[in-house]
């Protein structure tokens, strides 16, 4: 059992397991067994063992409606899984609330950015740091807290630097474009200090000019040793930045390898496919699949915005 | 003329009197329920009920000292706000409307009810629990006053005065409060609360903490109010209060210090000068009175402030002084 | 560009608010004037009402009035209907009591005397607690039964308010808190109709019906559909519908008066045994009435076209939109459902309750109470959830005083919020 994996090696460790659904990774962080969330009668998770590689960046694909979302949600503590257990680096994260998920070090974002629009991009990037004093109730009429409110700043700023936001740092959050927004999410994430970072689609509706340097962001987290697992619909991208990647279609896990063993498995393309279609993605199926791919997740978000299950929509 | 300078002296007078102070009171707690929290609370009149019949009873039925009244009512609103926010803070917003407006409901037919009239008099309500306040006042509270051009009794200028220091002291607190790390988590969870679970903070907990501030400071509206009127009874906390108070808090502006402070003495303003003033057109004639008689004065306020809340939330939500920015930020 | 949409919508919106604002003065005017009569004899007045389910009114109990000197200020004794009316020197405190030798045989009252504080130009209104042997107070197991029956009378009237209140919210998700005065203007109007118009009851309450519909339909036209299509915020809606709500009570308030008031119709009847329950006849039929309409109802969700995009709306608004049906026809056909059901419900409530200006919204709670019971937005769920909330409100006053039982049926609701927020019928929302 490698101990040293190296972040830098992480990939040509993954690279000698076999293709094998549920395989043993050398370093897991998460490590998922048999999970189970249905609604009604739908199944939407439904995982017997999976596990996550420590320092790598695994991708999350599957079609719309694969239960990706839901086993984000679940990891997280934003829901609860009808049965099944996971844990992290060997801790069982089962009935934990989502802020004590994330106080351990597992930050998500989510697939509908959630940029706190009236409060400012710095003030968005402040509330990310972890124990602050002046977050208790009592400490907060007192002075006590300023210092560390100006060491927060200053690390809010530099990353506000690296993302290209500091220019935008005193403006509300709610007028930053569509993709300023996911930079901003992600960049508020690793206010967190965390150890593993779930992004949900990070790259949805964010233009091209800025995917890059998205791109370039999430690769430069494992070179500081954070693990990530991100949910992405564009192939190009997955091939292009995981170390590994899991496919789920209708709730299970179906396919997992590295990115060059997905688009040759007969499993995945039926997935996005349809069953009875034997070859492997072509160039242009690819296109199709990700255009429908693409106005699913539209027409879901129409849906999930107007839901009106979700708390604060203020005046 | 002299009539409506008598009208107008009368409504300067509300800008500063004791409904101006209650509903400030209450609007400050409010401020920080639905304008920093986004919390829905519709029941902001039965922590003000409990903070008023916390002094009235104490004092009046047990016979305790006004200090130990005052202490009973904190405590009563503050496990108020712990009964309220246990069950709904964990969900949806309009939840906590429901049952914060039912539980003030509640509280007032269970106040006026025969089975509660050893303890709160049912609906004659409670009175003589004032001595020990006005005593302490500096000045003579026997005598009357001529000030901003009408006339104030003694004990009006006192209950009056302790309200606006409470209003001044509780706003500096809420100002203080603000501008700290613990008020942006606030300010955040009113944008959305499962974004600041993912960054680690028990929404919850917080939730509950502004529920119980809002709702101690109201209840010091409620003890200013049975102390300036030198009675507590259940028709003075109806319902509809705890909507005039929204009404203050949203013309002066919701998440703003100052906001509901200007707001209440905006509104008193315009209730006094409407009241006095139709009053006055009933008296001389101009509005017969078979369409508008004198009782249905006190009416017409609650029509006019429904009907203000109305256009103020689709034609200016962000209150008479607000910037329209932050607000189209929140249209989609 | 989108400002200039904007800007023509609020100019829409706010025309449209005139012709609202418009009608509703000119309708406030007539009916001024039509109240006239009742409203000029303004002054202060004691009522006192005695009767039992199983007598009905009782006659002839000698009724003494005293201010708070003590000093005897009206005396006299309870007319065929039970009632027993004097004007008053002034507002202040005062003392009812009743002579409990004049009760018929087998009538017991708790308390003989009860205070009274009247408002300026007020009316003082007192019951007491009268209890009759087969049923009375202290028969406890034995009246189960009847309770049972009450409450699903009680429970069936909610239902019928709330099922709009509850399609509205799964059409539009909108927590309206005028629901309750949709019930009291139908309420309301059937009783201007019954007894300042003199037309028989049936006939108004089918009138207070269409108007009802026209409110619902108002309501849609006027405010809410201009602002959904705005798209405003939903707590934003919310806030609205509490100020449009306060207007209207109290709109209702200076129209109709202080006082509760029953219709001129079935007055004073006599309730018939039934094995161990006793009903009046008007009960009877209120049960009958609203078991036929909620059927009626349910059949128009479950078989007809409209219906069934009701549903779907409901459901998933957004899907049914894809799938071809015109959603705004949908919740305009809701509004108008839901505002003739509540105006029904209101003239239901005012035959066993008396008409009040504010009856909507002590309605209103325990319409959320039902829905939330049965699950917010669904259709059936608020049916179920009303009939379980109104017979928990009459058997409550097996433990509790009468004069709470609404405060155990709010209790209720708040118990269910704890132990299931999402309804017997609803599911979880969810994240992401
Ligand atoms: N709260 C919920 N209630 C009912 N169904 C849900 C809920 N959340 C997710 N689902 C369903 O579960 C399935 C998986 O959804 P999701 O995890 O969002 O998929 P993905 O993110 O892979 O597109 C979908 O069919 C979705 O409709
Ligand atoms: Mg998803």
């Amino acid at each position: 059992m490698p101990t040293n994996s190296m972040p830098t090696d992480t990939a040509s460790v993954l690279r000698h397991l076999p293709w094998n659904i549920g395989v043993r990774k050398p370093d897991p962080t998460i490590v998922v067994d048999d999970l189970v969330r249905s609604f009604g009668g739908l199944t939407a998770v439904a995982v017997e063992h999976l596990e996550f590689q420590r320092g790598a960046i695994t991708g999350l694909i599957g079609p719309n409606g694969a239960g990706k979302t839901t086993l984000f949600n679940l990891l997280t503590g934003f829901d609860q899984p009808n049965t099944g257990q996971w844990s992290f680096d060997g801790r069982s994260l089962g009935r934990l609330k989502p802020h004590q998920v994330a106080r351990l070090g597992v930050v998500r974002t989510f697939q509908l950015t959630k940029a706190l629009s009236r409060l400012t991009v710095l003030e968005n990037m402040k509330l990310g740091a972890q124990d602050q004093k002046g977050e208790k109730f009592l400490a907060a009429l007192l002075p006590g807290w300023r210092a560390q409110e100006r060491e927060i700043e200053a690390r809010a700023m530099d990353l506000l630097t690296r993302f290209k936001l500091d220019a935008k740092a005193q403006d509300f959050a709610g007028t930053l474009s569509g993709g300023q927004r996911k930079l901003l999410e992600m960049a508020r994430a690793l206010m967190c200090e965390p150890k593993v970072v779930m992004l949900d689609e990070p790259m949805a509706g964010v233009n091209p000019a800025l995917t890059q340097s998205l791109l370039e962001h999430v690769k430069n987290l494992r070179e500081e040793g954070m693990t990530v697992i991100f949910v992405e619909h564009d192939m190009d991208v997955v091939r292009d930045i995981s170390d590994w990647v899991v496919v789920m279609a209708a709730g299970r896990v179906i396919a997992e390898g590295p990115p060059e063993s997905i688009s040759q498995n007969k499993d995945v393309v039926d997935a996005y496919l349809g069953a009875h279609h034997d070859a492997p993605l072509t160039a242009e199926e690819e296109e199709l699949v990700l255009a429908e791919a693409e106005v699913a997740i539209a027409a879901e978000k129409a849906e999930d915005a107007d839901l009106p299950t979700e708390t604060t929509r203020g005046l | 003329m002299s009539e409506f300078l008598d009208i107008l002296a009368l409504s300067v007078k509300s800008l500063v009197s004791q409904s101006a102070v209650f509903f400030a009171l209450m609007g400050v707690g409010l401020n920080l329920h639905f304008g920093y929290t986004g919390l829905l609370n519709f029941g902001q009149i039965a922590f003000a009920l409990l903070g008023g019949y916390g002094v009235a009873i104490s004092v009046a039925m047990w016979g305790l000292p006004l200090l130990v009244g005052v202490l009973i009512g904190v405590v009563a609103a503050f496990v108020l706000a712990l009964l309220l926010g246990l069950p709904t803070l964990r969900l949806r917003a309009d939840y906590l409307a429901i049952v914060t407006i039912a539980a003030a409901e509640i509280m007032r037919l269970v106040f006026r009810s025969t089975p509660a009239t050893p303890i709160t008099g049912a609906t004659r309500g409670l009175s003589g629990f004032g001595r020990d306040f006005y005593a302490v006042a500096p000045f003579e509270t026997q005598r009357t006053y001529d000030f901003l051009g009408s006339t104030w009794t003694g004990r009006e200028i006192w209950a009056v005065l302790v309200g606006w220091i409470l209003v001044t002291l509780f706003s500096l607190l809420i100002w203080q409060l603000m501008r700290s790390p613990w008020g942006r988590v606030l300010k955040a969870i009113r944008e959305d609360e499962d974004a600041v679970r993912s960054l680690g903070k028990n929404v919850y907990s917080y939730k509950m903490q502004s529920l119980v501030l809002g709702g101690v400071i109201a209840s010091f509206g409620g003890m200013i109010l049975v102390l300036a009127t030198g009675s507590a009874n259940p028709d003075q906390f109806q319902n509809a209060n705890t909507f005039l108070a929204y009404a203050a808090l949203i013309l002066g502006g919701t998440a703003r210090v100052l906001g509901p402070v200007v707001g209440s003495m905006i509104l008193w303003f315009i209730i006094a000068f409407t009241d006095a003033g139709l009053a006055a057109l009933i008296r001389n004639g101009i509005i017969p009175s078979e369409i508008l008689s004198g009782p249905d004065v006190a009416n017409i306020r609650f029509v006019l402030v429904g009907v203000g809340l109305m256009m103020l939330l689709i034609f200016r939500p962000q209150g008479i002084f607000g910037d329209r920015r932050e607000i189209v930020l929140d249209a989609h | 560009m989108l400002i200039s949409v904007r800007t023509r919508m609020s100019g829409q919106l706010a025309a449209r608010i005139l012709v609202v604002a418009l009608t509703g003065f000119a309708v406030f005017l007539g009916l001024a004037v039509a109240t006239q009569t009742s409203a000029s004899a303004e002054g202060e007045t004691i009522r006192v009402t005695l009767a039992t389910s199983v007598s009905g009114p009782i006659e002839g109990v000698e009724v003494t009035v005293t201010d708070d000197q003590g000093d005897e200020v009206a005396q006299g004794s309870t007319d065929e209907d039970g009632r027993f009316e004097a004007d008053l020197p002034g507002p202040g405190e005062y003392t009812v009591a009743i002579n409990a030798d004049d009760l018929p045989e087998g009538v017991t009252a708790a308390v003989t005397e009860r205070p009274v504080t009247v408002a300026e130009g007020g009316v003082g209104r007192t019951a007491f607690a009268l209890s009759d042997g087969s049923t009375g107070q202290g028969g406890g197991a034995a009246r189960i039964p009847q309770l049972l029956v009450e409450g699903l009378r009680f429970g069936l009237l909610i239902a019928i308010c709330a099922v709009g209140l509850s399609l509205i919210f799964g059409t539009t998700g909108l927590t309206n808190f005028a629901h309750g005065e949709l019930v009291a203007i139908g309420a309301i109007v059937a009783w201007f109709l019954n007894v300042s118009a003199g037309l028989p009851l049936i006939a108004a309450t089918a009138i207070a019906m269409a108007v009802g519909g026209f409110v619902g339909w108002l309501n849609d036209f006027a405010l809410w559909g201009p602002l959904r299509r705005r798209g405003s915020g939903l707590i934003a809606m919310l806030v609205i519908s509490i100020g449009l709500s306060l207007g209207l009570r109290y709109l209702l308030n200076i129209i109709f008066g202080g006082r509760s008031q029953p219709y001129a119709d079935y007055r004073g009847q006599r309730a018939n045994d039934y094995g161990p329950i006793s009903l009046t006849d008007k009960d009877l039929f209120s049960i009958a009435i609203s078991l036929v309409v909620l059927v009626v109802v349910a059949l128009m969700l479950q078989r007809t076209k409209i219906g069934k995009a009701m549903r779907a709306v409901a459901d998933n608004r957004d899907l049914a939109a894809a799938s071809g049906i015109n959603v705004d026809r949908v919740i305009r056909f809701v509004w108008i459902v839901g505002g003739s059901l509540a105006a029904l419900g209101g003239v239901l409530f005012g035959l066993s309750d008396e008409v009040s200006w504010d009856m909507g919204f002590k309605l209103l709670l325990l319409m959320f109470a039902g829905i939330t019971l049965g699950g917010l937005g669904t259709a059936y769920g608020a049916l179920l959830g009303s009939v379980i909330v109104g017979m928990f409100v009459q058997l409550s006053t097996l433990v509790i005083a009468d004069e709470l039982k609404y405060v155990g049926g709010l209790l209720l609701l708040i118990v269910i919020l704890v132990v299931r927020p999402q309804g017997i019928l609803g599911s979880r929302a969810r994240v992401g």
